[in-house]
């Protein structure tokens, strides 16, 4: 069974927000509220500044506190890709899976459910990329099996020493960031 | 020099997470007090403390059996999925503190129920005969050890409970301590004595509960410096978030209502009344009472702004 991951080139990402109308658009999002976003990460100081530019979003990770401390089972690892997924008829709203995610990835949707990233697991089902990855106008987002290791994902986690976010809050992230 | 800057502005999440508000801290207070008073009624009953028709210990069941009702309510409220909240109950989720909750919680009823039934009010005696076949049947004593062996253990589970169910969110480092735990249940015992101790029409009783206050918050006093020293010697993350209360935003709060009106004015006053030299009066055990449902607001509210280094 495939282990659905991403990779995404902050070299090649110029933060122009595609991937995220993307998304709101392919999975109506409602209005104010984003499943996935970008962030300009600016560090070091005057003259050597350094900034990356990232798209964000659940790291659907392999290790999820989300997943953990649904009293429900709403919040899942499903057998399609392991992709962590939210059911709505069986959340109660509780939002304990919003205060365990270390990403902020997750939200209220307006009609009362934990809503986050997806995958877009219909489209992939279907066999296409999601949605934010199919429109990015750079191709810096690379999506794929991590188990496969002829996969293209893992072709591009070879290229350059990838790093994941906040490593030490423990979720085993999916989601690598090139630098 | 580090500079995040996000595009994404959710409800609840962005700038800071909120997404609990005044409903769990209310809940969790009134959770732990329940949990001390079941502890406390435990206690008595195997004292065998139930004989005496002044025994404290006939007023608290009845008075958590409102509390915790109270605090459910409270918790529902929370609920942004209100119409699905018996999904809780189609499951077990063994890791799941949450759903461990919900299935003390149902516990909980019964066993204070029972612990009223010993000794229910007269007025329901007279106008229901089973009550009184039912309080009759229970009081044997098999049966009172049996109910205060129940609320004794689950007095604990709940209190711990309380705790627990925020120490288990690692993602906010101001939780993620063990001592969450203990902390809760002896604030919760704390809150219970100063209630028994405002209520109780016995002198015996009042004194012993107004000294077991005084251990009470003493070891709360204890448990605090050790939540925040297990904080202190932890990773960067939990530095920081020790710090939201050792010089930051939420010092103030934690200091002045949890520590000093919640916990070091009411031991004074206790200490001064059980060695006589001022009369038992409310102020201390309201103090208390005030300091736990402080402690509970500012944790929450402090561990929401708590995070891990963004990279």
């Amino acid at each position: 069974m495939a282990r659905y991951g991403m990779v995404i080139d902050t070299r090649k990402c110029v933060g122009c927000t595609d991937c995220v109308v993307a998304c709101k658009t392919e999975n109506q999002v409602p209005e104010g509220l984003n499943r996935d976003w970008i962030a300009d990460d600016a560090t070091g100081s005057f003259p050597t500044l350094h900034l990356e530019i990232r798209t964000e979003r659940c790291n659907h990770c392999d290790s999820p506190p989300c997943v953990a401390c649904c009293p429900t089972g709403a919040s899942h690892v499903d057998p399609f890709g392991a992709i962590v997924l939210v059911t709505p008829e069986m959340c109660i709203g509780c939002k304990a899976c919003l205060a365990s995610c270390p990403y902020d990835a997750r939200f209220v949707h307006p009609d009362g459910y934990a809503d986050k990233c997806t995958f877009c697991i219909h489209r992939v089902k279907d066999g296409l990329d999601p949605a934010c990855v199919s429109v990015c106008p750079t191709h810096c987002m690379t999506f794929g099996d991590l188990d496969d290791p002829n996969s293209e994902v893992n072709r591009q986690l070879a290229s350059r020493p990838p790093h994941a976010l906040m490593p030490a809050a423990g979720t085993e992230p999916r989601i690598f960031y090139l630098t | 020099m580090r500079e995040l800057v996000l595009t994404r502005h959710n409800e609840l999440i962005d700038p800071l997470v909120r997404v609990w508000g005044w409903e769990i801290p209310v809940y969790l207070f009134l959770g732990g007090w329940v949990a001390g008073m079941m502890i406390l009624v435990g206690y008595f009953l195997l004292r065998g403390r139930n004989r005496e028709d002044t025994c404290v210990c006939s007023v608290l069941p009845g008075t958590s059996f409102v509390l915790l009702s109270l605090g459910m309510g409270a918790l529902f409220l929370d609920l942004e999925h209100k119409l699905y909240v018996w999904r809780l109950y189609t499951t077990f989720e063994v890791t799941s503190p949450m759903s461990w909750g919900a299935w003390i919680l149902l516990l909980v009823y019964p066993a204070l129920a029972a612990a009223f039934a010993l000794r229910p009010p007269g007025i329901l005696r007279d106008l229901f005969p089973a009550v009184d076949r039912l309080s009759r049947r229970l009081d044997t004593p098999v049966g009172v050890r049996g109910i205060a062996a129940a609320n004794l253990v689950l007095g604990i589970a709940l209190g711990i409970y309380t705790g627990i169910l925020l120490s288990a969110l690692g993602a906010r480092p101001f939780w993620n301590s063990a001592i969450l735990g203990p902390l809760f249940l002896v604030s919760g015992l704390s809150s219970a004595a100063a209630f028994g101790h405002m209520v109780a029409r016995h002198q015996e009783e009042r004194e012993l509960l107004a000294r077991s206050d005084n251990v009470f918050l003493a070891i709360e006093l204890f448990v605090v410096a050790l939540f925040l020293v297990g904080l202190l010697s932890s990773s960067q993350a939990h530095v920081a978030a020790a710090r939201l209360v050792l010089g930051g935003p939420f010092t103030a709060p934690f200091w002045v209502l949890v520590v000093g009106a919640g916990i070091v004015i009411p031991l004074m006053i206790q200490l001064l009344a059980v060695t006589h030299r001022i009369a038992h009066t409310p102020v201390g055990p309201l103090l208390v009472m005030a300091g736990g449902l402080a402690l509970r607001f500012v944790i929450v509210a402090a561990g929401q702004v708590s995070h891990w280094a963004k990279v």
